[in-house]
């Protein structure tokens, strides 16, 4: 009893003696750790967030005082309000169209063995790697009256005159998916290829015909992936710019496109923050929505 | 063919169909580019009705399209120099540091990525006119390395997770500086993935076309700002040329970093 006593006061002692310089060194590391992360602290401080509160301030002035007039305008003017519906239209379309046309691609992908996977991948990662530009470019060649796929729809001879692939919503759509396919198809990849196939034996063990093995038991366990993904592509979808300026052309007109030209032709710093803040506010609570629902990590696609 | 869970589940023609479809549609513009760029028509035609390398001369012999690049070359490396450095030191923080000190952080670096970058775009523009920073070198890099360092610090991360920091302690423990134990012991076993994030950071500029819209004009007008302008407005078949470029750095990055991920 006395030995335990006076063992355990001379380990407090050895404590004592230890804990100052302890905390001190802890002090130190913490301090370098934040010193090291400063110089990154500061850039997106002085150049993303400070700007963006400025901009959030600038949207509720109008002639130097309180106002909500640039927020009011936006239901108010129908060229503003048709903007905001052809952006969350399109948007939806992509979402949609990457959707049918992405899951197939990760539920085989998840399935191959090399060499045939890797290749796959890198199908679905060179196009990701490429600048978007250059991809914009080749779809203005494939998609143009003279272009190779309305030589090809010619030669089937559906129509006697060429389809209007390019210009318009349509072609803006086309660019976009081919933007935010792999966006879509990667997450989704990373949560099949993790999924327990043996399940699925379980289930044809236990006579599910293959169709309802993979509605009741495949299907709702890949669906976090399904909708991670489809938030991913329709959050970025809503900021597009490039895509719609060039496949659009001057047909298609979307929010970052208002903004863009509100700042450069106009100087209009409050109608295009007004515009900017929609758009941050939409994508941050769809994102907010989708990370309720599936936990956080999951929607940014870290699960480990 | 993996056969082993591939009993219980649908498995048809039809899904390869589709998915060599979707394929197809992915590669395909990638494929066409090169090709293109050594068409003699001006007009735009796929396959090109004939042989020529008139655009290639074309892009060497127009001063703009020159300076453009080398402008575009120089922002790349300079941002790759700078981002590089900062992302690997934040990322050795953050993997240092506690739990919820890396979710706040993280919340953080991820911002330039998650924010839409036309808001990016203009609010540094907004910064940069008070700054005199527009059409500055310095700005472009600035600019283009705040969007490049959050890939650099989720690249570094991921290598980082799967370093055992204590190793350093042992360094140290072992009578190293703190920053030679990092420099001899840490920095050698991560060297795949700072090449990889600091190839990934000289795409990102090489790409990067909306913040250059509004920061990199003048002197400095970037490839993409010059491309962007010209593909928009009046299209001039050089694109094809100097898109090849492009196409083929980008293969050539993304081969490296394979390659670098294989022997880690």
């Amino acid at each position: 009893m006395s030995d335990e006593a006076s063992s355990a006061g001379a380990i407090e002692g050895a404590d004592n003696v230890n804990v100052r310089p302890l905390a001190l060194v802890a002090r130190r590391e913490r301090l370098l750790m934040i010193g090291l992360f400063s110089p990154a602290f500061l850039l997106m401080a002085t150049f993303v967030v400070l700007p963006i509160a400025w901009l959030f301030y600038l949207s509720f002035v109008d002639n130097a005082q309180f106002s909500t007039v640039h927020y009011s305008r936006m239901i108010e003017y129908s060229s503003y309000y048709k903007i905001l519906l052809t952006t969350l239209r399109i948007s939806i379309i992509v979402t949609v169209i990457c959707a049918i046309a992405g899951y197939p691609v990760a539920y085989l992908l998840a399935q191959l063995a090399p060499p045939w996977s890797i290749i796959c991948l890198s199908l679905v990662v060179i196009p990701f790697w490429t600048s978007l530009l250059v991809r914009t470019y080749a779809w203005l060649v494939l998609l143009s009256s003279n272009g190779p796929i309305n030589s090809f729809v010619e030669w089937l001879s559906i129509t006697d005159k060429p389809l209007e692939l390019v210009f318009n919503e349509t072609g803006t759509v086309i660019g976009m998916v081919h933007v935010m396919l792999p966006f879509f198809i990667l997450p989704l990849y990373s949560v099949i290829k993790s999924f327990d196939w043996s399940l699925i034996q379980a289930a044809s063990s236990l006579g599910a015909p293959p169709i309802s093995a993979f509605a009741r038991v495949f299907l709702p366990l890949s669906l976090p992936g399904l909708v991670a993904g489809a938030v991913l592509v329709f959050v970025q979808s809503l900021g597009f710019f490039v895509t719609p300026a060039v496949l659009g052309g001057g047909n298609v007109t979307m929010v970052s496109m208002k903004i863009a030209s509100n700042v450069q032709n106009y100087f209009e710093w409050g109608a295009s923050s007004a515009f900017g803040v929609v758009l941050l506010i939409s994508a941050f609570g769809v994102l907010a929505i989708a990370a309720r629902m599936l936990g956080l990590e999951r929607t940014f696609g870290m699960t480990r | 063919m993996s056969t082993a869970h591939s009993t219980g589940l649908p498995r048809r023609h039809w899904l390869y169909s589709i998915v060599g479809t979707v394929l197809l549609f992915l590669v395909l513009p990638v494929c066409i580019v090169i090709p293109e760029s050594f068409s003699d028509s001006k007009y735009l035609s796929f396959p090109p009705p004939g042989f020529s390398l008139k655009w290639y001369s074309a892009f060497l012999s127009s001063d703009d399209w020159l300076s453009s690049a080398r402008a575009s070359l120089v922002a790349a490396t300079l941002t790759m120099l700078f981002a590089t450095p900062v992302g690997v030191a934040s990322a050795y923080a953050i993997s240092n540091l506690g739990p919820r000190f890396q979710r706040i952080s993280m919340a953080f670096i991820l911002l330039p990525v998650i924010v839409p970058s036309m808001l990016i775009a203009i609010g540094i523009f907004y910064v940069y006119i008070r700054l005199s920073l527009v059409n500055t070198m310095l700005g472009i890099v600035i600019a283009h390395s705040i969007l490049a360092i959050p890939f650099v610090i989720v690249t570094l991360l991921s290598a980082l997770r799967s370093f055992d920091l204590r190793q350093e302690l042992v360094a140290r423990s072992l009578g190293a500086p703190r920053f030679a134990a990092f420099w001899r012991v840490t920095l050698p076993q991560i060297r795949p993935a700072v090449i990889s994030a600091a190839l990934f950071a000289f795409i990102i500029s090489l790409d990067e076309v909306i913040v250059s819209l509004f920061v990199a004009g003048g002197n400095n007008m970037v490839l993409t700002r010059r491309m962007f302008v010209a593909l928009r407005d009046a299209l001039d078949p050089t694109i094809a040329a100097i898109s090849t470029f492009f196409v083929v750095v980008s293969l050539a990055v993304l081969g490296t970093v394979a390659l670098l991920s294989r022997k880690r």
